[in-house]
């Protein structure tokens, strides 16, 4: 075995072509999804509808005014501004792409704002249903809605505490155009004490829970100040998404990148390294006992296996430059990315049983790995139940399920059991190779 | 042979071979022996079987019936040189002539290789990749392949079609030395005078089955054809009577 894995090493290396698209094609995908991942487009476009009538774009808080544009404007920093006259406009800016998105603040944004902050205010942001945009877009206007909205609940709670502070301690407030002096809870709590030292036991014995209900309130007006700031985001957002589905690209991609990656590297090595065989007549002399078939396939197994390991995991650390991921996981990635390897690289040599030449092998490994990758991400629901539970069957069929599992399980620890995906790649790795042994004596040998 | 041929176990012994792919019967009852030092010809028109029953005795293909016997003892594997050349075009011809000396088991791998290609008159192209090479040369490395191990049975189906007559001539002044050595050697053709000008004995394949095993002088006479004749026409007229 050690001497055509040494062959099978040399072909490679005179076969750059190939090797390099091998190598190239991963690292292309983790390129592309890590550009997608950190940076976006430099200013997304953002198409907006300010529905708030023109009189009540500044709201009163308390004795503060504030102003719905400066709310807004920290938003527009961000992205490129098209202002739109309706909600029609807006959504076909988004739906014809001149917009990545959507944000509209309707009409009654400004009296909710203003009736307290706590009946929560509306905005709508309309997203195409691109996963890649629609996470930027949703990454920043989210993070610039949560900066404008500590804003503004900063505001909404000074303006309380400035209240809560006067109903304590004393002092002027204004309503309904007048001023008045309020007394304070302090104060009272203190006149009552001196009027209760004097006053006859039975009308201090009534007095009594209210003197308590003021000390208490004096002690504890430091709490109203807590639960205040804690009032966070007073705006709500509404997504509406015009098509496709929502997908966050989040770690989840960077585990299918790996899956994706590594099944082609596997299967089309694998595969392709048998058909050679056949294709160069060589298979004839090593079935005359120079190879037993179980050898020649972990051979092929083994190489494009470490080939597709090698790879992956270089592309997976590549990743990582714009992906933060845990390296404390880093024994479990090694573990599922093995494993998922030698299941694909099993399934390459069972194909690669099939096939004459490498050109037939190459293009059944495309044929069935495209629409497995492509089965393995159809989400419940998307489908009629019924097909949904068929393409459930399928996929447990093949490596790849499993396998994205597996990586997904190492990679961002989601909630797939690990165990359960590699006892998995294990049963499709024996069945798989005993296709392949099977098709070894059944079709090459003719 | 002659008489200590009798006694000595030949080097190969077929009996009733029989091959079937689906409803074809590619190989019927198929049995002779071949000696040491023999040099025989299967001839047959293309589709009689030959290659199938070269590569069972390769051990390439299991029969469905019958066996082929080494003399008791022999461990070494029988030579294998196939129709089409069976090495691998990435590779160089001194890295293929030593893959597969390594998995033949040769002694000294590297010895053996360079002695093979001196031998070949390949030693110049050594560090050339073999799909590079002409048709002619990719044959000669696919036979000197075959030849690695030194094998005391050497089957060759087909081994000088893309061969230029130098270098068939080369082959079998090559081939000769072999079986003067003890090889036993059975090459399959459809080239009726090859068969002539080389084999000792002439195994005639028609339809998967064994019509004829003699010396080609004695073909021509059970063709009924006179010494000056054609073979090649004594042979069609000898399968015609035949039923083939
Ligand atoms: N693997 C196979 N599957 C089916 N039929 C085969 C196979 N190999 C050979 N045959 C058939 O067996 C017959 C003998 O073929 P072969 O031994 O190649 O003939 P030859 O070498 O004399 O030209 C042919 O009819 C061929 O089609
Ligand atoms: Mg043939």
């Amino acid at each position: 075995m050690r001497w055509m894995l040494l062959k099978d090493l040399q072909i490679l290396r005179r076969s750059k072509l190939l090797v390099g698209l091998l190598v190239v094609y991963p690292v292309a995908i983790a390129l592309l999804i890590g550009f997608a991942l950190s940076s976006g487009p430099e200013k997304p476009s953002l198409a907006f509808l300010n529905q708030i009538p023109g009189s009540q774009s500044t709201i009163r808080l308390g004795g503060e005014k504030f102003d719905v544009d400066v709310y807004t404007d920290q938003l527009f920093d961000a992205v490129d501004r098209i202002d739109v006259e309706n909600r029609e406009q807006a959504l076909e800016k988004v739906r014809s792409g001149e917009a990545l998105a959507a944000l509209i603040i309707p009409p009654d944004f400004a009296t909710k704002l203003s009736s307290g902050g706590f009946n929560a205010a509306n905005v709508e942001v309309v997203y195409n249903g691109d996963a890649l945009k629609q996470s930027f877009v949703e990454s920043t206007v989210e993070s610039k809605l949560a900066l404008a909205d500590a804003a503004l609940a900063r505001q909404i709670s000074q303006v309380a505490a400035g209240y809560v502070k006067i109903i304590t301690v004393g002092g002027e407030i204004s309503a309904l155009g007048q001023n008045f002096e309020l007394l304070g809870l302090t104060r009272a709590n203190k006149l009552l004490d001196e009027a209760l030292e004097d006053a006859p036991p039975e009308i201090a014995r009534k007095l009594a829970p209210v003197q308590r209900f003021a000390s208490l309130g004096v002690a504890n007006v430091g709490r109203f100040n807590d639960v205040l700031s804690t009032v966070e985001r007073p705006v709500e957002v509404t997504e509406t998404v015009l098509s496709g589905r929502r997908t966050p690209l989040d770690t989840f991609a960077v585990a299918l990148a790996v899956a994706v990656s590594l099944m082609f590297v596997c299967v089309l090595l694998a595969s392709g390294l048998l058909a050679l065989e056949r294709e160069e007549n060589t298979f004839s002399r090593l079935a005359r006992g120079l190879v037993p078939g179980g050898w020649l396939l972990a051979g092929k197994v083994v190489l494009a296996a470490a080939c597709a390991f090698v790879v992956t995991l270089a592309m997976l650390l590549g990743i990582s430059a714009f992906v933060p991921l845990d390296y404390g996981r880093a024994a479990l990635w090694i573990v599922a990315i093995a494993a998922s390897a030698i299941a694909f690289a099993t399934l390459g040599v069972a194909i690669g049983s099939l096939a004459r030449e490498v050109r037939a092998a190459s293009l059944l490994a495309l044929m069935l790995a495209l629409p497995l990758a492509f089965l393995a991400l159809v989400p419940s629901g998307g489908v009629s139940p019924l097909l949904y539970d068929v393409i459930r069957v399928i996929s447990a069929l093949f490596p790849f399920k499993p396998a994205l599992d597996a990586i997904n399980n190492a990679i961002n620890g989601a909630d797939a059991n690990m165990l359960v995906a590699l006892a998995h790649l294990a049963a499709l790795t024996l069945a798989f190779g005993g296709a392949a042994y099977w098709g070894l004596r059944r079709f090459a040998s003719g | 042979m002659s008489a200590d041929a009798a006694t000595a176990a030949p080097a190969l012994a077929v009996r009733a071979i029989s091959k079937c792919f689906e409803e074809r019967q590619a190989v019927r009852d198929v049995s002779f022996d071949i000696e040491r030092g023999e040099l025989a010809a299967v001839i047959g028109p293309n589709g009689a079987g030959k290659t199938t029953l070269l590569s069972i005795l390769a051990g390439i293909q299991q029969p469905d019936e019958g066996s082929a016997a080494q003399p008791d003892g022999t461990t070494a594997r029988i030579g294998w040189v196939p129709q089409q050349t069976a090495v691998y075009g990435k590779l160089t011809v001194a890295q293929n002539l030593r893959l597969f000396a390594k998995l033949e088991k040769v002694p000294d791998a590297d010895a053996t290789v360079e002695r093979m290609l001196e031998q070949t008159g390949l030693a110049e192209r050594a560090d050339d990749e073999l799909g590079r090479l002409s048709g002619g040369n990719r044959q000669r490395v696919n036979i000197a392949v075959g030849l690695l191990a030194d094998p005391p049975v050497l089957l060759l189906d087909e081994p000088s079609g893309a061969l230029d007559p130098r270098q068939r001539e080369r082959l079998w002044g090559f081939i000769t030395a072999l079986t003067e050595r003890g090889t036993a050697v059975i090459f399959a053709t459809h080239d009726i005078a090859e068969a002539e000008r080389h084999a000792h004995r002439v195994l005639v394949l028609a339809d998967g089955e064994l019509l004829f095993n003699d010396t080609p002088a004695a073909l021509k006479s059970a063709a009924n054809a006179g010494p000056d004749d054609d073979l090649e026409q004594a042979f069609v007229g000898f399968l015609r009577e035949r039923g083939h």
